[in-house]
C-alpha cells in the first residue's frame, strides 16, 4: 500500500505536475504540497489538465488546490504561491517526505536538487519538451553512494538557454507528452512511497518515434553538490 | 577478425538533437581514431552541417551502452552511444 501519510511536494502546477498531483491525490495521498509562482493560461489547458477554463488568470497553485479538492474533499493542499528561492525552499519543504521536480527551468532544478541533499529528501526529476521528456529518480538526500541531477546535468543558466536552447515557449509540448512524463513520476512516486527505492536511471522518452532508453547514471566523483567537500 | 560490416557505431538522438539530425537513429562506422566521447562529437560534427547545428551546443549528454559517460569515456564502433541534451520543460 501507499504511504497515504506521507507528504509530497510537487514543485510546478503545470504539464508534469498536473499529472503528477492528479494521480497522486487520487492514489490516496493525504498531503501534497504545490509550488507554482505562474497564472493559469489559456496556452497552458492542453497540457496543465488540472486546471480548468474557470481558473484563467489564478495562480496555478490555487487552481490545481481547486480542482484537487473537488476531486478529494478531505485532501490538505498547501498552495505555495510564492517564487522558490534559496532562501524559501527549505521552509517550503518542511515536513515534506517527497520531493516531484516537474519545475520548467534548470535554476529551480538545481536549487531543488541541493535542498534534497540537505534536507535528506528524494527526487524525482521529470522533464518534458516537444514530443519527448525524461525521468530520474535521485537517492542522494538519502544514501551518499547515490548519484544526484547535478551528476547528470552541468549548471546552466537559464539566460543561456532563452537564447540558445529551445524551451517550452519555443518548441511547445504536446499534452500526452507531459501526461506520460508525469505518470511515470507518479509512479515514481508511489515506488518510493512504498519503500522500494527506484535504481539511480534516466529514462529517456522519444514520443515521436515510441523509443525508450533507460541509462545508468554513474556518480560523479568531482560532483560540486553531492561529492567530497573541500 | 571482426567482419567489416558489424563494425557500425549505432547512434540514438534524442529531443532536438533528433529533430535537427532529422532521425532518432543511425548507424555509422567510426575512423580508428574515434576512441572518446570527446573525439565522437568532434566526428559526428563534421558529417553533415545538420550534425554540426545539433552537436554544437556544449551541455549535450552522451550515454555509452546505456551508461552516462564523460568526455574521455571509451567509445569504439561496437557502442550503442545515445545523445540527449538537458532539457529543464515542465
Amino acid at each position: 500500500m501507499v504511504h497515504l501519510t506521507a507528504k509530497v511536494f510537487v514543485l510546478g502546477a503545470g504539464g508534469l505536475g498536473a499529472p503528477v498531483a492528479l494521480f497522486l491525490a487520487q492514489a490516496g495521498i493525504r498531503h501534497l504540497v504545490i509550488a507554482d509562482s505562474d497564472q493559469v493560461e489559456l496556452s497552458n489547458l492542453h497540457r496543465q489538465i488540472v486546471h480548468t477554463t474557470s481558473g484563467l488568470g489564478q495562480p496555478k497553485a490555487i487552481s490545481a488546490r481547486h480542482t484537487l479538492t473537488r476531486l478529494q474533499p478531505g485532501i490538505s493542499i498547501t498552495a505555495w504561491t510564492e517564487r522558490i528561492t534559496e532562501q524559501n525552499i527549505h521552509t517550503a519543504l518542511s515536513g515534506c517526505d517527497l520531493v516531484v521536480d516537474g519545475s520548467d527551468n534548470f535554476a529551480s532544478r538545481h536549487l531543488v536538487n541541493r535542498a534534497c541533499l540537505s534536507l535528506g529528501l528524494p527526487l524525482i526529476s521529470g522533464a518534458v519538451l516537444g514530443w519527448e521528456g525524461q525521468v530520474a529518480t535521485f537517492y542522494h538526500g538519502v544514501n551518499a553512494q547515490a548519484p544526484c541531477y547535478r551528476c547528470l546535468h552541468p549548471e546552466i543558466t537559464d539566460s543561456c538557454v532563452a537564447t540558445s536552447l529551445p524551451t517550452c515557449a519555443s518548441a511547445g509540448v504536446a499534452g500526452p507528452a507531459a501526461g506520460m512524463i508525469g505518470a511515470l513520476q507518479a509512479m515514481a512516486a508511489m515506488r518510493v512511497l512504498t519503500g522500494q527505492p527506484m535504481d539511480p536511471t534516466l529514462f529517456l522518452v522519444n514520443l515521436h518515434d515510441q523509443l525508450f532508453l533507460r541509462i545508468t547514471i554513474p556518480k560523479d566523483p568531482a560532483c560540486p553538490v553531492c561529492g567530497p567537500q573541500p | 577478425m571482426r567482419l567489416q560490416l558489424n563494425d557500425m557505431a549505432r547512434l540514438l538522438y534524442f529531443s532536438w538533437v533528433r529533430e535537427k539530425i532529422g532521425t532518432p537513429a543511425e548507424e555509422i562506422p567510426l575512423p580508428a581514431d574515434v576512441v572518446t566521447v570527446t573525439r565522437l562529437l568532434d566526428f559526428l560534427r563534421a558529417c553533415t552541417p545538420r550534425h554540426a547545428e545539433a552537436l554544437a551546443h556544449p551541455t549535450l549528454r552522451v550515454a555509452v551502452n546505456q551508461t552516462h559517460a564523460r568526455a574521455d569515456d571509451p567509445v569504439s564502433d561496437q557502442d550503442e552511444i545515445a545523445i540527449f541534451p538537458p532539457v529543464s520543460g515542465g
